[in-house]
């Protein structure tokens, strides 16, 4: 699967490099910004009230 | 599988490298010398791609957890504390434009109470020495979970239904334990007579910590203003806070009691316990 990724990408290994960079990069903030939070609420609900 | 299942490249050749590398150096001279010119390349397998999936799941779980219980708090814990100085800033403001209270209690030694603001509204900060020297939150009305306790301005939920600081009853607050800066994180930490600050645009109430308790998640009586006595009417003025318990469970809630001192009309200026504190925005 990331071979083949690998191999798609275009231009010498250090242009491949730069955009995996930037690909994980994108990737690593789409998880703390939105995947992560609502992960959390849905899977993990913190409750720090009585009552509640 | 053994290795020699996987490598099924009809390249291969039984002898041994010391390394991978160097297994892999002479692999690509022996192809110079063939002059095969296209390389073998291992085709997309249902196996393989299963591999890496659940190999990247893992690496997401792993991802998840270092947020959870460690990034996160960092990140809110300073954006909360960075509001919360705000905050201090702002009620300052509002002191100096005259919006505090204009009833005043007769007696000096009586504390201002304010009128409780809309809900969500911040209308003040908790500071408590023994979170931290400099620690410092921001106070909200309402217990919302999204719109004050996960808020990342925020992190402190006054039960409204309770009342204000230094009213007489029970000001009674919320905040988490664990995630989104886990405002009351250290809650199992403060000690009999550890002093707790609510500062509020009128100056700063001090409460003096009494006892932890630990009660079910629907044991609402310690809201009540004699806590865990409900149904009669109140003399002293305390300060309840809740979070959970145990730390990353909701299982069970944790109560911290303490009980008013005295106050300091934002006039006289802050008490020099927490002057740092305060006066470090100024």
């Amino acid at each position: 699967m990331y071979a083949a990724l690998w191999r798609i990408l275009p231009g010498p290994m250090w242009v491949r490099i730069l955009i995996v960079l930037v690909l994980v990069a994108l990737l690593l903030a789409a998880l703390v910004e939105w995947v992560f939070p609502w992960a959390a609420d849905t899977l993990l609900p913190q409750e720090s009230t009585v009552g509640g | 599988m053994s290795d020699a299942e996987i490598d099924q490249s009809p390249e291969t050749q039984p002898v041994l490298y010391a390394s991978r590398r160097e297994a892999r150096r002479a692999e690509a001279a022996a192809a110079n010398e063939k002059v095969v010119g296209v390389v073998a390349r291992p085709r997309l397998s249902v196996t393989g791609v299963l591999g890496e999936a659940l190999i990247t799941a893992g690496v997401l779980v792993m991802l998840f957890l270092g947020w959870y219980i460690w990034l996160n708090d960092i990140v809110a814990g300073g954006e909360q504390q960075q509001a919360a100085e705000v905050v201090q800033e702002e009620l300052q403001d509002q002191w100096e434009r005259g919006e505090a209270i204009t009833e005043r209690p007769t007696d000096p030694g009586e504390p201002a109470v304010s009128v409780a603001p809309a809900a969500g509204q911040v209308f003040g900060a908790l500071i408590v020495p023994r979170f931290g020297a400099d620690y410092t939150r921001a106070i909200a009305t309402g217990v919302d979970v999204q719109t004050v306790l996960n808020n990342r301005r925020i992190g402190i939920g006054h039960y409204s239904e309770t009342q204000m600081p230094g009213e007489v009853g029970n000001f009674a607050v919320a905040a988490h334990r664990t995630t989104y800066g886990a405002a009351f994180g250290a809650i199992d930490q403060l000690r009999l007579g550890d002093r707790i600050y609510v500062e509020t645009v009128d100056g700063w109430y001090e409460y003096s910590f009494r006892g932890l308790e630990y009660v079910w998640p629907t044991g609402v009586d310690v809201l009540a203003p004699v806590p865990t006595v409900p149904g009669i009417s109140p003399t002293d003025r305390v300060l309840t806070m809740t979070s959970c318990n145990p730390r990353f469970s909701a299982a069970e809630r944790i109560i911290a009691y303490a009980v008013f001192e005295t106050w300091y009309p934002r006039a006289g200026g802050p008490p020099t316990e927490i002057s740092g504190v305060v006066q470090a925005q100024g």
